[in-house]
This record gives structure tokens, C-alpha cells and sequence, in this order.
């Protein structure tokens, strides 16, 4: 048992309502939390006891309805599940409570969510198929098949993963790991019949799994481990797959690799930028490439470094590559 | 202390667009008295983006990595976060799953090759504090960095996702990174705390979804300027490449002129070691580094 049963915590918690205030604000207040507590009661104790006019979500209080997420020192947690003394051990003791987007607060922890409910319908987050209205038997499916979902339907759509995307922040075209999750969980379904059509979908560009910049937020914030990144990578791989990838920038950006990796074992860097851009778009990197150049960071053709045991890395090359471009 | 010796993966970067790390990776070891042994024979792990092409292919060319290191009975070290993320996560996979490990070996066999599973893999920041110790470290700077305001950056594929990371990177929570700081603090230097500190430099998405990434450059720059930091540090070659080269289309996507030297994280060592400039290959960056 937790020798010290109790902590003194600062919160600073974030206040703001669309209809009355210009700015937010943060109100303070400073509270003996016991090891047992989750974010949640001191949201209720708050309340309760302090100010009754605080706002904030909930409804299942057991991490299954995921309305309840909101940010800690940045952090995406669901209140209801996140334990003070977890949180202490991050952060200390002076903890900031905020919406999972402060741009989108309506009264203090309430965001609208519509953004996110929006790129989730964009994905046809249903399963698409032609059923028997009178069926005589259950439609079971195997649990390799099931298996096939990668536990992509954990999602409680809490949204935690979507608010936490740096990618999505910048560019709100962009799909986002949520909605992703959704397109490949949908997809991968053995009873749907719209996995190319979903596939389509995420491969636009701006849009699509090609602008997720890889820093992993989404599987760091998810309180369902569901891994967005990871359906992200599947649904790249499905895109080559199906045969469907475009020939674009992005997609010759991952070709490339493989090329690469093919004649010399490493990375020829400046030729994977080259066969990316295409003869022309290359153009547009020269004042970079010369600055590098000059400071000694460009390898000339003839001197570019292979790995040893090249005919290794040709052969694997050939018997293990499993799709084409 | 018995001595240290580990199989040191460069990855490409080093071996090309930041030869300035691979030097000072080795004249840092050689202070320290580590010994690295080049994998000579190992490939690009792939970056992640033929993880997008071709799962298969990208777990047979790692695992190869990862063998050659079995063969010398070391600790494989990286220089950087992506090679990092993309070894560790191929080790994990084929570790965690006998079918998959089976399937990779199949294919390894083709070139007399097995995947065990017998070497760790960790980068090199972590074998420092952990191995060789922080306290000992300290013991060794003859040239303490007092003077500076370090702003240090983590990069994202050195702590997420953490489950992975956590296996070599001595339990960091990616919220509130510590390892970096540590590091500037036992080379004497002052550490800066910034929002950015621990975000995503934008460098996996830049030819396709330029502007996204010069925004992501702009702003962990702008944060460590702000904080008022000399200069920066980072683990990782390829947000290198970012911050230190790509300061126009940042500034320029943010609306601010952003500008700041970034030291890769053994040339900050070998500064506090008393290594010289041209020992660290500081003559190698597109952002002068002005202060030495
Ligand atoms: S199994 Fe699926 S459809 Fe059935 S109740 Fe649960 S969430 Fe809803
Ligand atoms: S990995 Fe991609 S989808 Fe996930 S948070 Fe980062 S940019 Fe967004
Ligand atoms: S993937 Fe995880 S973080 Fe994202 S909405 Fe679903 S449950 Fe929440
Ligand atoms: S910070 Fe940049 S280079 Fe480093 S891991 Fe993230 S995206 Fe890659
Ligand atoms: S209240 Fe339902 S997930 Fe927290």
C-alpha cells in the first residue's frame, strides 16, 4: 500500500463560455488528493463544492463512453480513468486542467466535437454489404477473422488521438488517426464489402494517410490502445495492395526505399529526393541541396557508401518483397 | 568500470547528409573510452516509409541488422531516433510472435543468416546515462557549458510510443521527457524548457506535406528562441537535418525569421569533453554554430 495516502495538488483549471466571455481564464484551487482519486472526482468535488457552475462530461464513469477526455499538462486522458497519483508521478503537483482543444471550448471542458464527427462519417464507418433480411442462421465470424480487426473496434471515439495530431492541427483536411482507425477497422472486416471504396478515400492527398507526419501522438494518447499509427501503416500497405497507390510524390517517397536499399544496401538521399519530386520538383530543393552542399552534407554518386554483403540485401530483395509498385 | 563495448548501427544519415554525427558519435566513445563496433554490413532500416510499402520486406532487412550485432554478442546502439523506433519495433515484433520470427528466419536462411533475439537495442543517449552513468560523465568535463542555455530536442521516435521505448529508454514518460535535460546538466550547460521540447519536427512528412512540416520546424524553433536558448540538441539526425537546414521554409511558414544552431547530442558531450570543433564536425552545419 501507498505509504503517503495523500498529496496537496495546485490545479489550474481552464474557464471559458462561449456566450459571455471574450477570453478564457484558468481559476486555481488547491485540493488534498487521497491515492484512490481519479481526475474526475476532483472535477466533481470542484463542482460540488466550490463552484457550480463548472461544466465538463460524463456519463459512463468507467472508460467506456469516452466523453469524459480531456487534457492534463497536455496530456489526453479520459477523467474517469486517470488516477491522480499516476498523473503526480508525470507532472508533479501543479496540474493544468484543460479541453482536449481549447480553440473548441463552449463552456469550459465542453468542446464542440463536430470536426471529429465529421472526418468520422468521411470514412463510411459502417459495414457496407448486402444482407439477408430473414436470415435462419447467426452470421458468425471466425476468430481469425476477428482477429483480422487488430482490435481497431476497442475505439470509444473519445476523441483523445484527434485532438493530440499535430498533422491535424495544422491542416484541418487532414483525416486523422481516429477516423483512420475507423476506415481500416471497417475495412479489414470480412462481412464488408467497401474496403476499396474506403481505401480510395484515405489515399487522397491532404487529406489522406500520406500527411500523417509519424510521431506516434495518437498510440500515446489512445486509453484504448488501440494504435491509430499502426491501422495508419496497414492502410498504407493495403494501398499498394490493392494495387490503387497513385503515382505521386508520396508514394515514390516509400518506393524509393526499397530501390535504394536494392543498390546500395543504404539510403542514396539525395536520389530518393529526385525520384520523389521528379526531374523538375527536384528544383525547387537546390538552394538547400547547395547550402549542403558547401558544408561537406552531400555524397557525390561515386561515393556513395554501400553496405557489405550486398548480394545479401539483393537477394532478400527478391524472395522477400511481397508487393509491387 | 569494465569497459564498454557496443555494435554501433549508423543508419545512412550519418554515413551521408550528417557525417558530423558519426564523428563525433566516435571521437565522444573514444573520450569515454567505449568501444563501437561499425555494423558495416547493415542497411537503412527503412525510415518508416518502406514500413508503408512493404511490412515483409522492412522486417527481413531489420532483422538482418539485428543479426549482425547477434553475431558479435553486443548491445546494438543507434545514432538515431527513426533507426531506433524502426530496429526496436522489428525486435519487439519478432520477439513477441514465434510464427513471425519463423517466417523472417525462413527467409533469412536464404542468406545463412538467423534472428535470435539475443542482443538489446538501445541509442546511444540511453546507453550513456544508463551504462556509463551520469555521475561518471560529469567526472569527465574539463570544459563545462556553462555559459550556454541549452534548449533541448527529444524527437518523437526516441519516446513514442512508450510501451516500445520503455524497453530501452530506462522508463521515459514521453509528457515530461527527462533524459536530455540530464544530459545538459551533467555537461554543465543550462537545460531550457519549452512547449516543443518533446513534439514532432514535422521531417516524415516534408515532400509530401511541406507546409505541415515547416509549421511543425517553425514552431519548436520559435519555442526554444522564446525560452531564450544559445543553441539546441538532439539525438536524432534527421530532425537535424530539419532544424539545421530547413530554417527558411520555417521561417517563412510561420511569419517569424527563426534561426538557431542545433548540436547533435555527442557533439554537446564532446564540447563538455573538450573535444575540439573540427573533432565534432561543427564545421559541417548549414546554421553556424558561432559560439566555439
Ligand atoms: S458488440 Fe458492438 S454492436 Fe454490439 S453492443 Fe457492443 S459495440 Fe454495440
Ligand atoms: S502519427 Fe500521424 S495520425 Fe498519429 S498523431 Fe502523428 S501525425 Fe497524427
Ligand atoms: S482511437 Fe483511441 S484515442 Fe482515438 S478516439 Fe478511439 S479510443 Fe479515443
Ligand atoms: S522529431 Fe522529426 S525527425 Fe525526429 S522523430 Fe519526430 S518527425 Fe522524425
Ligand atoms: S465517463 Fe465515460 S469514458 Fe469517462
Amino acid at each position: 500500500m501507498d505509504e503517503i495516502k495523500s498529496k496537496q495538488v495546485t490545479f489550474k483549471l481552464f474557464r471559458f463560455n462561449q456566450e459571455t466571455d471574450y477570453l478564457p481564464y484558468y481559476n486555481t484551487y488547491v485540493l488534498d488528493i487521497t491515492h484512490e482519486e481519479v481526475i474526475l472526482d476532483v472535477l466533481n468535488r470542484i463542482k460540488w463544492d466550490h463552484d457550480g457552475s463548472l461544466s465538463y462530461r460524463r456519463s459512463c464513469r468507467h472508460g467506456i463512453c469516452g466523453i469524459c477526455s480531456i487534457k492534463v499538462n497536455g496530456k489526453a486522458i479520459l477523467a474517469c480513468k486517470s488516477r491522480l497519483f499516476d498523473l503526480i508521478d508525470i507532472f508533479g503537483t501543479e496540474l493544468t486542467i484543460e479541453p482536449l482543444s481549447t480553440k473548441r471550448a463552449i463552456k469550459d471542458l465542453i468542446i464542440d466535437k463536430e470536426d471529429f464527427w465529421d472526418k468520422h462519417a468521411q470514412v463510411k464507418p459502417f459495414i457496407d454489404t448486402e444482407i439477408d433480411e430473414h436470415p435462419s442462421l447467426e452470421n458468425l465470424v471466425k476468430p481469425d477473422d476477428a482477429d483480422k480487426l487488430l482490435e481497431a473496434d476497442y475505439c470509444i471515439q473519445c476523441g483523445a488521438c484527434h485532438y493530440s495530431c499535430p498533422a491535424l492541427e495544422i491542416n484541418d483536411r487532414f483525416i486523422g488517426p481516429a477516423a483512420f482507425a475507423a476506415a481500416f477497422r471497417f475495412a479489414a472486416d470480412v462481412r464488408d464489402d467497401s474496403a476499396l471504396e474506403r481505401l480510395h478515400i484515405v489515399n487522397e492527398e491532404a487529406e489522406g494517410v500520406w500527411d500523417c507526419v509519424k510521431c506516434m501522438e495518437c498510440a500515446e494518447a489512445c486509453p484504448k490502445d488501440v494504435d491509430p499509427i499502426q491501422k495508419i501503416t496497414k492502410l498504407h500497405n493495403m494501398i499498394f495492395q490493392a494495387g490503387i497507390a497513385k503515382n505521386n510524390i508520396a508514394t515514390r517517397h516509400a518506393v524509393g526505399f526499397a530501390h535504394s536499399i536494392e543498390k546500395h544496401g543504404l539510403l542514396d538521399e539525395g536520389e530518393l529526393v529526385r525520384y520523389s519530386e521528379g526531374n523538375i520538383g527536384v528544383m525547387k530543393h537546390l538552394p538547400e541541396a547547395i547550402a549542403m552542399w558547401k558544408n561537406g552534407k552531400i555524397v557525390m554518386p561515386w561515393n556513395m557508401p554501400k553496405s557489405k554483403n550486398l548480394d545479401e540485401v539483393k537477394k532478400l530483395i527478391k524472395s522477400s518483397s511481397t508487393v509491387k509498385f | 568500470m569494465e569497459k564498454l563495448r557496443y555494435a554501433l548501427y549508423t543508419g545512412c544519415t550519418a554515413r551521408e547528409s550528417t557525417p558530423e554525427l558519426l564523428k563525433s558519435t566516435l571521437a565522444v566513445a573514444e573520450k569515454l573510452g567505449i568501444e563501437l563496433i561499425l555494423l558495416d554490413e547493415a542497411t537503412c532500416c527503412g525510415a518508416s516509409h518502406l514500413q508503408d510499402y512493404d511490412d515483409m520486406l522492412s522486417l527481413v532487412l531489420n532483422a538482418r541488422n539485428i543479426c549482425y550485432a547477434e553475431k558479435l554478442g553486443l548491445t546494438m546502439v543507434t545514432i538515431c531516433n527513426t533507426c531506433q523506433l524502426n530496429t526496436a519495433m522489428t525486435k519487439h515484433r519478432l520477439d513477441t510472435n514465434p510464427a513471425l520470427k519463423a517466417k523472417v528466419n525462413e527467409k533469412l536462411a536464404e542468406v545463412g543468416l538467423e534472428y535470435k533475439g539475443t542482443s538489446e537495442v538501445t541509442h546511444f543517449l540511453y546507453a550513456i546515462i544508463q551504462d556509463y552513468g551520469l555521475d561518471n560523465l560529469s567526472q569527465k568535463v574539463n570544459v563545462p557549458l556553462s555559459q550556454f542555455n541549452i534548449a533541448p530536442f527529444y524527437g518523437c521516435h526516441n519516446i513514442r510510443p512508450s510501451e516500445l521505448q520503455n524497453i530501452s529508454n530506462g522508463g521515459e514518460n514521453p509528457y515530461n521527457p527527462t533524459s536530455l535535460d540530464d544530459l545538459i546538466i551533467a555537461c554543465g550547460g543550462n537545460n531550457v524548457d519549452y512547449d516543443a521540447k518533446n513534439k514532432c519536427c514535422g521531417f516524415h512528412a516534408e515532400l509530401q506535406s511541406p507546409h505541415t512540416a515547416a509549421v511543425l520546424t517553425g514552431n519548436a524553433l520559435s519555442g526554444a528562441i522564446d525560452a531564450n536558448a544559445d543553441w539546441m540538441v538532439t539525438p536524432c539526425p534527421l530532425c537535424h537535418l530539419k532544424l539545421d537546414v530547413q530554417h527558411h521554409s520555417a521561417s517563412k511558414a510561420i511569419g517569424r525569421e527563426v534561426k538557431l544552431p542545433v548540436l547533435h547530442m555527442p557533439q554537446m558531450v564532446g564540447l563538455a569533453l573538450g573535444c575540439t570543433p573540427a573533432e565534432l564536425g561543427l564545421q559541417h552545419h548549414v546554421t553556424r554554430v558561432n559560439f566555439v
